[in-house]
């Protein structure tokens, strides 16, 4: 009685906010509408849909032992408390997607966006996240790539290896140059960033040799030290001499964000990589929690337009029309196939029953989701005019800052070079025009919060602050991401040659580090060169490789719960899959085969070649344009490929199914053997 | 008043002492006495490593695997 009383009051109010919501369309609206729509929506989400999905298609079993306590090692294998599970799932899939993703889409009004982060995830996203927890956790904590080749065959499996390696490559290459991004001609986001680095080694050492193991206080100690880099940034950025010494152009900063990168990846991982995610995580929840208490105390209203003209395809920070293109733009906060990696391997040999990945799986990505809610808002509070001077690049509206605002002026989005420059001055910065990537536009919105919470005076330390946030989890991972890649191509090469498998072998670990970090500063030192601020094209690229990847998990569960013989349910994963195979597909399609050169790939090269041959292209311009359209062909290639990956493994995925219907014989299934749980027969008596 | 404040001072405590405990948990900074106590279960005659050999073989474990997402 209570339960259906709440789902009524939940249902009430979740229809009254997308009410107002739609009803506000042509006037500012409160971020308060957003923020009560999303909850109810996810509260409805988790109440309702969650539990019929681990009653009726996953059958969860409580009374089933789950690996951490059959195979209970102490070590990876650990029985944990659900809540303290939510919180490792949680630190370990929100990244710096769910800030950036929202920010660009922003560019299309904030309605499209905020629909698809609430839809993508009651529907898609927390059910792809919950479906592979709870397959993994039946399979002693398999890897995606696994359970793909044990349940559908090795096809499945390579492909979800490849898409993984490429998808990370990419990952890493567009984060570096968000940072890049935020920290060109910075002094003080710059000395900041880099003291983290310093911070992160003096954690590592405590952690290692003087109070091993001392996570807490380890932490607190960086904390501490990282605010005090904060203040150290501002001082040092008011001496003329020391400033210069930290001044760089964005090609010199991913230069050494690529030294950094392949020196982070051979170190051992207590003395940097470690350490600098306990930072990163405390940061990350800290100014989380931060930031939804200041967004409810402020209560701010929105001033980006429900949906701008740029529905239509002609966005100055990204080509492409609202459909695919900001399905394909916001993919962590909606569904993120990345998770599934996380969802299979770590987290599965935690649960300590069944029932958990109810709140672990779908309640995290839940909490994600918000997330995403929340840099949503932080975009469209600013004046829009703001929001597309940061945010548009250099090669879109001109580098100067008369043309850059009569442009964006033009558009209907009136700004003015003095209130840029009183902006750029209240923020500590030199300027902030052009400054794409999402992060830079993230943290003037956050200071923006902040600074109307806690205190206008300290506006220049709060954006220091968020920048310095982004940085660091940004950093932590690319770290990760490069050393999973070179673990990858250490196990692909080690098949051919049995040495370089062997992951502590450190010619092997120079070489196959040196081969990621080269392929992702590839794509990062074309992303600094490239006068449209190369987001423009690496984030869509990204966006389909995550997605192909969720699509990739999705096949696989789809094809688990057909073999499982629940064919009637399977349009629970099916339905997000099919959505998810038409806007990559439209997406590939359009970046193949367009002939706009906004948006398709080969017509941006030609239409450069073209230019570059008939000596139209300014000097700047001209010296680069080789570099810039061979870049174009391979990004090109790149989607043709990671578009076939995806339609031979739904292929693959349909073989089994219909061998399976039709009674033909098809791989067994690799779920453990049913045992009966002790810790569930404990439950009955003495609760959990 | 008097009773509410001695209440609220006797579960102050206890309240504290849970709320450190569950950050700890949360920070993975329990992971060693939590290894200690599941040694001594299942293998007592087996001397446990230290803390510090602890600490670097479940950070090396923990960052050979997908641990981070975007």
């Amino acid at each position: 009685m209570m339960h259906k009383l709440w789902g009524v009051l939940l249902s009430l109010v979740a229809s009254i906010a997308v009410g107002g919501i739609a009803l506000h369309q042509h006037e500012p609206i409160n971020a308060l509408w957003l923020v009560t729509a999303a909850v109810c929506i996810y509260l409805l989400g988790y109440r309702f849909y969650s539990a019929w999905i681990a009653a009726k298609v996953l059958a969860v079993d409580p009374t089933r032992a789950t690996p951490a306590e059959r195979l209970n090692n102490g070590r990876d294998f650990v029985p944990t408390h659900r809540v303290i599970v939510f919180g490792h799932h949680f630190a370990a899939i929100a990244g710096p997607g769910p800030l950036v993703g929202p920010t660009l889409a922003a560019q299309f009004g904030y309605l499209p966006g905020t629909l698809w982060i609430l839809v993508g995830a009651v529907l898609g996203g927390c059910v792809q996240d919950m479906t592979i927890l709870l397959l993994s956790t039946r399979r002693d904590g398999r890897s995606l790539g696994q359970m793909a080749r044990d349940e559908l065959g090795p096809f499945g499996g390579f492909a979800a290896t490849i898409g993984t390696l490429l998808i990370m490559i990419i990952l890493s290459a567009v984060l570096g140059l968000v940072v890049v991004n935020v920290m060109k001609r910075s002094p003080w986001a710059t000395s900041t960033v880099m003291a983290t680095i310093p911070a992160a080694i003096i954690v590592g050492l405590y952690l290692r040799g003087w109070r091993p193991g001392r996570v807490l206080e380890a932490s607190l100690i960086g904390l501490a030290l990282v605010l005090l880099a904060l203040f150290g940034g501002s001082w040092l950025d008011q001496q003329p001499t020391l400033r210069s010494y930290f001044d760089y152009s964005a090609l010199t900063l991913a230069g050494l964000i690529i030294a950094y990168g392949f020196v982070a990846a051979i170190l051992p991982v207590w003395l940097l990589l470690a350490p600098r995610d306990y930072l990163s995580t405390f940061l990350k929840i800290g100014t989380v929690v931060l930031l939804a208490i200041a967004i409810i105390f402020t209560h701010p209203e929105i001033k980006m337009p429900a949906l701008t003209r740029f529905i239509d395809g002609t966005g100055p920070i990204f080509g492409g029309k609202v459909f695919p293109f900001v399905f394909i733009t916001i993919a962590c906060g909606a569904i993120s196939g990345f998770h599934a990696l996380v969802s299979s391997g770590t987290t599965p040999k935690l649960i300590t029953s069944e029932a958990d990945v109810r709140l672990v799986g779908y309640g995290s990505m839940a909490l994600e989701s918000f997330v995403a809610i929340m840099a949503m808002i932080a975009a469209t509070l600013l004046d829009p005019g703001v929001y597309f001077a940061i945010n548009t690049g250099a090669g879109v509206v001109g580098a100067a800052p008369e043309a850059a605002v009569r442009t964006i002026s033009g558009w209907g989005f009136p700004v003015t070079a003095e209130q840029m420059q009183s902006l750029a001055r209240s923020m500590g910065e030199h300027t902030l025009f052009a400054r794409t990537g999402g992060a830079p536009s993230l943290a003037v919105g956050m200071a923006s919060i902040f600074g109307s919470t806690f205190g206008r005076g300290f506006l220049a330390f709060w954006y220091h602050f968020a920048v310095m946030f982004e940085a660091v989890f940004i950093l932590a991972t690319l770290d990760a991401g490069t050393r999973v890649g070179r673990f990858m191509v250490q196990d692909l090469f080690g098949q051919l040659w049995k040495p370089f498998g062997r992951t502590s072998w450190y010619p092997s670990v120079v070489l196959a580090s040196a081969l990621i970090v080269a392929a992702w500063g590839y794509f990062l030192y074309i992303g600094v060169i490239d006068p449209n601020g190369g987001v423009n094209i690496l984030w869509p690229l990204f966006g389909i490789a995550n997605q192909m990847l969720a699509a990739i998990a999705l096949t696989v569960a789809t094809g688990i719960i057909i073999k499982s013989g629940k064919l009637r349910y399977a349009w629970v994963t099916a339905t997000p899959l099919a959505w998810l195979a038409l806007i990559t597909t439209t997406a590939a399609w359009q970046k193949i085969f367009s002939a706009d050169a906004r948006i398709g790939f080969f017509a941006a090269a030609a239409d450069l070649a073209q230019k570059y041959t008939a000596g139209t292209l300014p000097p700047a311009r001209a010296a680069v344009a080789p570099q810039l359209i061979f870049n174009q062909r391979l990004d090109g290639w790149l989607t043709v490929l990671l578009t076939l990956i995806l339609w031979f493994v739904i292929i693959d995925m349909m073989r089994v199914c219909v061998r399976r219907m039709r009674g033909r014989p098809v791989l067994a299934s690799s779920e453990a053997p049913y045992r009966l749980s002790r810790l569930a027969a404990g439950a009955v008596s003495g609760g959990r | 008043m008097i009773r509410v404040a001695e209440v609220l001072l006797l579960a102050a405590p206890r309240f504290g002492a849970g709320l450190w405990g569950w950050l700890r948990a949360l920070a993975g900074d329990d992971a060693y006495e939590r290894f200690l106590a599941h040694h001594a279960r299942s293998h007592p005659q087996v001397p446990p490593p230290t803390r510090a050999a602890f600490y670097e073989e479940r950070e090396r474990r923990k960052w050979s695997g997908v641990t981070r997402c975007c």
